[in-house]
């Protein structure tokens, strides 16, 4: 096979050619791992949600809430047992204040907003500083667990600031930016339990009780569908 | 404020150069001399905006109303590669003193992968739904090529001074620029509470 | 020409990252860790292969006028082959590259290699330069991504052995990454040179 001449026919039909070939080989690649990674990302959701409701077992109905003075919403999903009560929620918040842009978390709370646990869904923290705040690196996370940020008994901000978090070791943008995320977490489930559920779940069985909730391990991991 | 609290951000904390590591070609290859280092930067700004300006047309306006997001890439690069082809038969026409100062680091552009990296990461930056898509990313590419001017300027004018200096035979070049531009690095890491 | 010299070509005696100095920002931006690097390597690996064969294939059906949107058209196909295959199924390592995975389009040199290599030689032996160039920028990467991890969190591979008042932060952040590369260059060189003596 001789070299093509550069005639403008030539290099038309040369170029379309390469082009509708790459455009369908992609198309091909991108149906065969489409469901793959849409998975992937369902299940790091669901995976999340699991582990900050432990024990739950029952529904879960997504509210979107924005935050007041806030320009992106959060999503509340707020989880109802069988007998119609609610448990709690768990937050998929957000903060812009980290050091590699936006992270996304996910916040659980029971009924009276106890934090139940906390658990990075996607962040680009500095890795062997900012990425600490991932629980298998560090325990900088379970510190929120059991405070109740919309009650006066923490003051969640770290220690420079004159809260009460214990802050990373030279990350400290990190765990500014996590407190933040926490915090729209708990007012948006407040915003939403007060003024968002009774009109979208009417029949709705709040029971707010100052007794401590019990948290049983055993049933994590049950699907809640 | 919030834009200017972006800018400040993008030229100085999250410097593209110094802390995300896109365009390090450019950077170190044509950072001898002042006179080219600014040169580079300017053509840098001017590329970097009108290219990010297009592609977050193309995926406002077709890439994602269609659902062929997979296709952004060869799509970003091909408009990308397009568009400094342009500008330069444009600028060769209409005004050859500029294409004089800016004409030979024109093509060297199209392999710059901050030009690309920016576009990509606008789009997963910011989100449409959000409503002001396209100032947000305008602003942000603005600053992040401006940042990079600033970087390649500082660190022409260090390795102006590397030239007097002795340096071991081993370090010599490309080994003790990289390890001048770690140290200018560690200085814009002193920027990181600033934002 | 001597295949196993195509081969060792690039790991050696042209090492893309040391010797040629072409590909950085990858260099520096994903060598947080020797298993990033080592990711990184095995992706751009595969990209170069995969178009040097295929410009080779097509290299007398592209007229020379159009030849460089051809290659990058083909290159730009690859990666984002590469992408959606390491989404779908190493989420894990697509998380930590991120915006280095679609970078590998411009990464002079897959673009080098079709351009100086794969469009004046066989199928087989721009296949064979293909392997050799990704391993040499494999073997770079992983090298200075271990060194970076080693000195950063006193581990390789994930593996810990040495206790964490032994660990060097700056070597994980943006200045580690070029000193590193900067020293293991000098001794690259160093090494090179009293060789010729």
């Amino acid at each position: 096979m001789s070299k093509k001449e550069s005639t403008l026919t030539n290099m038309i039909v040369s170029l379309a050619l390469i082009a509708v070939l790459a455009a369908a080989a992609l198309a091909g690649v991108y149906l065969l791992t489409k469901d793959s990674i849409d998975n992937v990302q369902a299940q790091k959701k669901q995976s999340a949600l699991n582990a900050v409701l432990p024990g739950f077992d029952g529904s879960i109905v997504p509210v979107p809430t924005t935050v007041p003075g806030d320009k992106d919403p959060v999503t509340v999903n707020v989880a109802v047992t069988k007998d119609n009560t609610l448990f709690g929620a768990a937050v998929e918040t957000y903060t812009n204040k980290a050091f590699g842009g936006t992270f996304t978390l996910m916040v659980g709370f029971d009924v009276n907003g106890n934090i139940l646990g906390t658990e990075v869904i996607k962040a680009s923290e500095t890795p062997g500083l900012g990425d600490k705040i991932n629980k298998n690196k560090s325990n900088f996370a379970e510190q929120f667990v059991n405070m109740n940020p919309s009650a006066s008994n923490f003051d969640l901000k770290v220690k420079k600031d004159g809260g009460e978090v214990d802050a990373i070791t030279a990350a400290t943008i990190s765990s500014r930016a996590y407190c933040d995320a926490v915090n729209r977490a708990a007012m948006a489930f407040q915003g939403v339990k007060e003024i968002a559920l009774p009109k979208v779940l009417p029949n709705l069985k709040i029971e707010s009780n100052n007794a401590p909730v019990e948290i049983e391990a055993e049933e994590k991991g049950a699907d809640n569908e | 404020m919030e834009y200017v609290l972006m800018i400040i951000a993008c030229v100085f904390v999250n410097n593209i150069v110094l802390s995300q590591f896109l365009g390090i070609c450019p950077f170190l290859g044509v950072s001898n001399k002042l006179s080219t280092a600014l040169g580079m930067g300017v053509a840098v700004i001017f590329v970097m905006t009108l290219a990010t300006l297009v592609t977050s047309l193309i995926h406002v306006y077709v890439l994602v109303p269609t659902g062929l997001q997979f296709l952004q890439t060869i799509a970003f690069i091909l408009i990308i590669a397009a568009l400094v082809q342009m500008v330069e038969i444009i600028l060769k026409k209409m005004s050859p003193p500029l294409y004089q100062a800016l004409g030979i680091f024109l093509p060297l552009i199209t392999t710059n992968c901050a030009v690309l990296g920016v576009a990509i990461s606008v789009t997963q930056k910011f989100d449409i739904a959000a409503g002001s898509y396209m100032l947000d990313s305008l602003v942000y590419t603005v600053a992040s090529a401006l940042g990079f001017a600033v970087a390649i300027l500082i660190f022409a004018g260090m390795r102006e001074q590397l030239e007097l200096s002795r340096v071991p035979k081993a370090m010599q070049g490309v080994p003790i620029a990289l390890v001048t531009a770690g140290i200018l690095a560690m200085a814009f890491m002193g920027f990181a509470n600033l934002v | 020409m001597n295949k196993l010299k195509i081969l060792f070509n690039g790991i050696l005696k042209e090492n893309p990252t040391f010797v040629l100095v072409l590909g950085m920002c990858p260099t520096l931006g994903v060598t947080t860790s020797a298993f990033n690097g080592f990711g990184m390597g095995v992706a751009t690996t595969f990209v170069l292969l995969m178009s040097n064969a295929l410009i080779s294939l097509l290299k007398n059906f592209i007229p020379d006028k159009v030849r460089i949107p051809a290659f990058i058209v083909v290159i730009a196909t690859f990666v984002s082959i590469v992408d959606l295959l390491i989404q779908g199924f190493v989420p894990a390592l697509g998380e930590s590259l991120g915006l280095f995975i679609p970078l590998i389009v411009v990464n002079c040199i897959v673009l080098g290699r079709a351009e100086a290599f794969a469009s004046k030689n066989t199928v087989f032996d721009s296949m064979l330069d293909g392997i050799g160039m990704g391993l040499g920028f494999t073997l770079s990467l992983t090298v200075i991504g271990a060194i970076r991890e080693i000195l950063s969190s006193g581990s390789i591979f994930g593996y810990t052995f040495l206790p964490a008042s032994a660990n060097i932060l700056v070597f994980v952040l943006a200045p580690g990454a070029f000193f590193v590369l900067g020293f293991v260059m000098a001794f690259i060189r160093h090494l090179q040179k009293s060789n010729e003596h």
